[in-house]
């Protein structure tokens, strides 16, 4: 079976960054706290491959950190939207038309009134800014995505034979979400979940940048666009390189997503008439 | 239709009502006092109790809920502990950089996506095709407001044709206001155009699989003529879903935009509400959002209907 171009493409372009932040948590080449404004605004050498910053931080172990704090968050993001998402979107399907369906489907609505700018505005107006605030924000954001996507999906497979034998077997409507839905949806949740993930480095990257994200010293790639809106037009490097990490790991995100959904959903894929 | 009208209305007052209560059970309930919030540690304990009499803050919890939900009914929004206006004047002072800037992105992205995605379902599977779709996975991928800093390099220092930031206000003219938030919107629209072309297109080929377009072209129609008569109302419905999610993104992405280029919209309010604890207007623009998000998400109902005259008679 031959994999798909996109997948291949996608895996290794979101691959770099991911093993840049992997290998950010052992090694850095300078220590991201570490100020040394002697050197502040060098232009790359061999001691610094990417120059440094405005306070003299070295630009490579910056980035390094900073796909660290994106991935972190981004992923964190995707767990809460899966583990509270999925089961509402199981149960919903499960009950399709109860009361329960209903309240599900409202709350989902509900969320998705709030966009997670929103949210973490609401979250850090109380709580103070924090990179767990976008965390939350983003995932609270994502449930009702999953939710729905769940619940869409294991609407078509309730009414199969297999799950007509598992309830005539006795099993409860829990039982054959868990066992018998679940599996069959897992694809779909893989695909979406990449998607999500990619949205949510891009949602992370506007609430950094805007100040509701990470917060000093830890790294991240919005706040490094913040920090070098003053000095963009001298030091074109400083905006260039972290705008570049965002898009080129967004893009292997979405490229991974197009071709898992090619790869594991053949009547998914793109049709070229 | 004016029962499907008028089920979709009762929604959107229930779909309020639950906002407000989630707003104020964050900003007033969980803080526990919001005037010693507001003010922090060091006030003393006449101020805060002073502070607490002026916002209101002695009544019981369902007595305040109502009184801000029927001071907002009736347009006021409280008013700002540290600016000392009305919160209604300082929201619509800035309603007016914000929305319009929401919306001219809005018909830039659709405007700009709607015949590109036309294009590239016209052209599928060939090289226009595949250019359109490779140019919008990477407009997908870069975040607005670095797109944003990009231009303001190219187009308002490399070539001063449009101002790098600020606002002069409406008064001075509809021009000068339209020059300063044409970057903003161009920023904010890219990204959304590339989504919305990629819609348009599926949306697009699917219809032009379906039976009656194959009918359409036996009586003699030419794929233009298919497409404008009978593709472009079927294709239109995931497309109006896509224009209306994309409002909240683009209200959202402007508040974050309008720091990239120093506008005095919602968003600087909102940021500076923040900063200074003002919890009275952050309550106050969040569910002004929140609620602009759920009037489109009604509006797109609404449309739907008017599209697709089958929805009318369903629920």
């Amino acid at each position: 079976m031959r994999l798909p171009v996109q997948l291949v493409l996608g895996t290794v372009l979101f691959g770099l960054f991911l093993a840049a932040a992997l290998l950010s948590l052992v090694w850095t080449p300078f220590d991201v706290t570490e100020l040394d404004i002697a050197h502040k605004l060098a232009a790359p050498s061999a001691a610094h491959w990417l120059g440094t910053d405005h306070l003299g931080r070295d630009m490579t172990a910056m980035l390094m950190a900073g796909a660290r704090t994106s991935i972190a968050v981004a992923l964190l993001a995707v767990g809460i939207g899966i583990t509270l998402g999925v089961p509402l979107g199981l149960a919903a399907a499960a009950r399709r038309g109860s009361l329960l369906d209903e309240i599900i489907m409202r709350g989902n609505d509900l969320i998705f009134a709030f966009p997670s700018l929103v949210i973490a505005i609401l979250i850090t107006a109380v709580f103070g800014p924090s990179a767990i605030n976008a965390i939350l924000a983003i995932g609270i954001f994502n449930i009702p995505v999953f939710a729905r996507v769940s619940r869409g999906a294991a609407l078509t497979i309730w009414p199969r034979e297999f799950i007509l034998a598992a309830r005539v077997a006795g099993k409860h409507s829990a039982r054959i979400s868990a066992e018998h839905i679940l599996p069959n949806i897992a694809n779909l949740l893989v695909v979406q979940g990449t998607i999500q993930f990619s949205m949510g480095i891009l949602a992370e990257a506007g609430l950094s940048y805007v100040g509701l994200g990470a917060q000093p010293p830890t790294p991240s790639w919005g706040r490094m666009l913040a920090d070098a809106q003053t000095f963009f037009y001298a030091y074109p490097r400083l905006a260039i390189l972290p705008g570049l990490a965002i898009v080129l790991t967004v893009l292997g995100l979405n490229l991974m997503g197009d071709g898992l959904r090619d790869l594991l959903d053949p009547r998914l894929r793109r049709t070229v008439r | 239709m004016v029962r499907y009208a008028a089920t979709r209305l009762i929604s959107l007052g229930l779909s309020l009502m639950a906002a407000s209560l989630v707003i104020f059970a964050v900003v007033e309930v969980i803080p526990g006092d919001p005037a010693a919030f507001m003010l922090g540690m060091n006030a003393s304990e006449e101020t805060v109790a002073a502070l607490r009499d002026e916002l209101g803050l002695t009544g019981s919890l369902p007595a305040r809920y109502l009184g801000w939900v029927t001071g907002m009914l009736g347009g006021d929004f409280g008013t700002s502990y540290t600016y000392r206006v009305p919160v209604s004047e300082l929201i619509a002072a800035r309603l007016w950089v914000s929305l319009p800037l929401a919306l001219y992105a809005l018909a830039l992205s659709t405007l700009l996506a709607l015949p590109i995605g036309m294009l590239a379902a016209a052209r599928r599977g060939r090289a226009t095709d595949y250019g359109i779709m490779g140019l919008t996975q990477l407009g997908i991928a870069v975040p607005n407001f670095w797109f944003a800093m990009l231009l303001v390099v190219l187009f308002a220092i490399t070539w001063p044709i449009f101002p790098a930031g600020g606002f002069p206000g409406w008064e001075n003219g509809a021009w000068p206001a339209l020059k300063a938030l044409t970057l903003p919107a161009v920023a904010l629209a890219l990204p959304q155009a590339s989504i919305l072309a990629r819609v348009m297109r599926s949306a697009l080929i699917e219809t032009l699989g379906q039976d009656y377009i194959r009918t359409a072209r036996a009586k003699g129609l030419t794929e233009g003529q298919a497409i404008r008569n009978h593709g472009m109302r079927n294709a239109m419905i995931p497309v109006l879903t896509i224009v209306g999610l994309q409002f909240s993104f683009l209200l959202a992405g402007a508040i974050i935009i309008e720091k990239v280029f120093f506008l005095p919209g919602l968003g600087l309010l909102i940021f500076q509400g923040i900063t200074q604890r003002d919890l009275v207007v952050v309550e106050s623009v969040v569910m002004l959002l929140v609620f602009a998000v759920i009037l489109v998400t009604f509006l797109v109902d609404l449309a739907y209907a008017l599209v697709d005259p089958r929805l009318r008679h369903t629920r």
